[in-house]
């Protein structure tokens, strides 16, 4: 299989979709002359004209709001904002349009949209470097997708797409760069499944996003101890698909969620309420949480460095629980 | 086309100002006066049923009869509604059957949105009524991307949103204006000033001489008209619709107009504004002024006034009394369409709440 890029796995599911559907448009900040901010929509422009990659004036609200009016009138727009941190200046429309329209309209009205956005983070200070999936993850009515690997973002975008419902789907800005095999061809990945990422007995780590990389890194350390992690990457937040998480503690009895945002009223909050409550019996430890610290992301780059979870520290926590 | 100046077609001799004469047969003149006093009939009766507690909450639209009656009865087939809480009158001119329209205030089986929202939150797919979610102008950037899609497909139809003087303060309101100008979308923006939202009068909304001058800033036509002259509505959104629809671009019409009732039924108008202020407007009241140009032209006479009125509150009457001995909405349905196929977590909770195990 061929090694290409996060950033280019997503542009060639874009591409395919736009091929093999012409009621699929891309509109957003920058999406169409340059090629987006991270780079992800470019020559899309040139390819498939300005009707189609649509640069729109800067208001995210308008940009979700036109994109959800497009996808009621027929079209299946995929909407970018530049980063997750601008969400909040459309979270009326997303919060109370895109997620609820079909269930409060009874069900006559669809809203196939997708809306990209990248978290992440890199010297961008307090306001842009947030991560809310769990935001979004909270909402009955929308899908919350958020893919670690060029393999599974271009899968899974490609059903984002074909989609009837509005699908968030939260790429990663440290992620772009990273390259991994992706099938040749056609395929496409189901939204709301998880996936097993590395096999083990001891621990089982449950993760998503860019922090399954830095956990199957932790993984290849401790195996050099004898410590085989399980990772579980759960790709979709919503619907959130507990079972290979839950066959997994059967295994091993000790579970620690992984997240890279705030752990309180994160993602790993409800994973471990939920295999507390199915997986009791099989525990034999509490699950562990570890996540960002909880104070605003600071520019410094020594204090940043000090922010999120690292293979060190996801190490350092598995032997503990074994200790 | 200044924003400033105000557009009125009625005028105080019984005739029509030839240049803003929308051009209505006698038939449809005489079928506007019906649809406006069946739009009044259908306030009072909702008013009174929630007041009885037989519904939950209403919101009228009396005294800007002339704004949705006159806009709706130019709207085509294919072309897009999507109507503020307020514009029961554009839907039901636009042919939502009164039927549908009162089950939805009762939110039980018979109700097309199938009990999920409150009164007032109407939609129709088949004729291209779009629900507003209820925060305010959120529908303004809606309506601006129904009408890319349609302008991207080449079809003749325009979107129509209408919204209050209270929405031109959001943002929704200047981005929506914004983007249609920029991508000249087909899209009929409809404000209908009605002087007040809620309890907060439009000068306090907006320092500007008018709503409608703002279009200026967007790069596309602003125009005033007087929302209580139905003929002049008819007038200026005919012409900004037939504009969209022609590949033209999009409107900002400022319809001038005047909340006679509260904003709905958890309002009291007499704190904020006094019995003679009202009063004025009431003098110039849209269907009370429609009905004496009417008879002038020797269209209706008192008694076929009274009739009309007696009938409509006959069909909202039958159209309650229909509504009201549907059966509740069914509790399995309430897991329905949250997604296009149900989760399994949904069936579960379904399945539990249902077995009385939740």
């Amino acid at each position: 299989m061929p090694l290409i890029t996060y950033r280019d796995a997503i542009r060639d599911a874009l591409r395919e979709e736009m091929i093999r559907d012409d009621r699929v448009l891309i509109l957003g900040e920058e999406v169409g002359v340059w090629g987006g901010t991270y780079a992800v929509t470019r020559n899309l422009h040139e390819e498939f004209g300005g009707k189609r990659v649509i640069d729109t004036p800067i208001a995210e609200a308008a940009i979700i709001g036109a994109a959800i009016g497009a996808a009621m009138g027929g079209l299946r727009p995929v909407a970018e904002l530049m980063t997750i941190n601008f969400s909040l200046e459309a979270m009326d429309q997303i919060v109370n349009n895109a997620a609820k329209i079909h269930y409060m309209f009874g069900g006559q009205i669809k809203v196939p949209l997708v809306i990209r956005t990248p978290a992440g983070w890199g010297q961008l200070g307090a306001t842009h470097s947030q991560s809310f999936e769990a935001w979004f993850a909270h909402l009955p009515g929308l899908i919350v997708a958020m893919p670690g690997t060029p393999r599974d973002a271009k899968g899974l975008l490609k059903t984002a797409i074909r989609s009837e419902n509005p699908v968030m789907f939260i790429e990663h800005a440290r992620l772009y760069g990273l390259k991994g095999e992706v099938p040749e061809g056609e395929y496409t990945l189901p939204l709301g499944v998880s996936d097993i990422k590395r096999g083990g007995r001891d621990v089982t780590i449950v993760t998503y996003s860019r922090m399954l990389h830095v956990a199957l890194g932790a993984a290849e350390e401790l195996a050099k101890e004898g410590i085989e992690c399980e990772v579980v990457d759960l790709r979709t937040l919503r619907p959130l698909d507990m079972g290979p998480a839950y066959e997994s503690v059967k295994k091993t009895h000790r579970a620690l969620v992984v997240e890279e945002d705030w752990t309180t009223c994160g993602m790993g909050a409800e994973i471990a309420a939920r295999i507390g409550r199915d997986r009791f019996d099989h525990l034999d430890a509490p699950v562990e949480r570890l996540g960002q610290v909880e104070v605003p992301v600071p520019y410094a780059k020594n204090l940043e460095a000090l922010m999120f979870p690292d293979e060190r520290m996801v190490a350092d926590r598995v032997r503990k629980m074994l200790s | 086309m200044n924003g400033l100046s105000m557009i009125a077609a009625m005028l105080p001799d019984g005739t029509v100002d030839p240049a803003n004469d929308p051009g209505l047969s006698d038939g449809d003149l005489l079928a506007v006066h019906g649809k406006m006093t069946l739009l009044r009939a259908l306030d009072e009766k909702g008013i009174a049923l929630q007041r009885s507690g037989r519904i939950g909450f209403y919101v009228p639209s009396t005294g800007q009869e002339a704004c949705a009656v006159g806009a709706g009865f130019r709207l085509r087939e294919g072309d897009w509604l999507f109507p503020s809480y307020r514009d029961h009158g554009l839907a039901l001119t636009r042919g939502y059957p009164l039927s549908t329209l009162v089950a939805q205030l009762f939110g039980n089986r018979s109700d097309a949105t199938r009990g999920r929202q409150m009164p007032n939150h109407w939609c129709d797919r088949n004729i291209h009524l779009v629900s507003v979610s209820s925060p305010v102008a959120t529908q303004l950037p809606h309506a601006v991307g129904t009408a890319y899609a349609s302008k991207l497909r080449g079809e003749p139809v325009a979107a129509i949103t209408t919204f209050g003087d209270g929405g031109t303060s959001t943002g929704d309101f200047h981005a929506a204006m914004n983007f249609a100008g920029v991508f000249r979308t087909p899209t009929v923006f409809l404000c209908e000033n009605n002087q007040y939202a809620i309890s907060v009068h439009v000068t306090r909304q907006t320092a500007s001489k008018s709503l409608a001058v703002k279009a200026q800033a967007y790069g596309i036509p602003g125009i005033r008209v007087d929302g209580n002259d139905v003929l002049a509505v008819c007038k200026v959104v005919g012409d900004a619709l037939a504009l969209a629809r022609s590949g033209g671009g999009p409107t900002l019409i400022e319809a001038v107009t005047y909340r006679m009732g509260p904003h709905s039924t958890s309002d009291d108008p007499t704190v904020y504004r006094s019995e003679e202020e009202v009063e004025q407007w009431r003098k110039g009241d849209p269907i009370r002024r429609y009905a004496a140009f009417l008879k002038k032209r020797g269209l209706l006479d008192d008694e076929a006034e009274d009739t009309a009125q007696a009938e409509a509150k006959e069909a909202v009457r039958q159209a309650v009394s229909d509504a009201e001995i549907s059966p509740p909405v069914p509790v399995e349905s309430l897991f329905e369409d949250v997604y296009e196929e149900m989760p399994r977590h949904l069936a579960e909770q379904r399945d539990g709440l249902l077995s009385g195990k939740g």
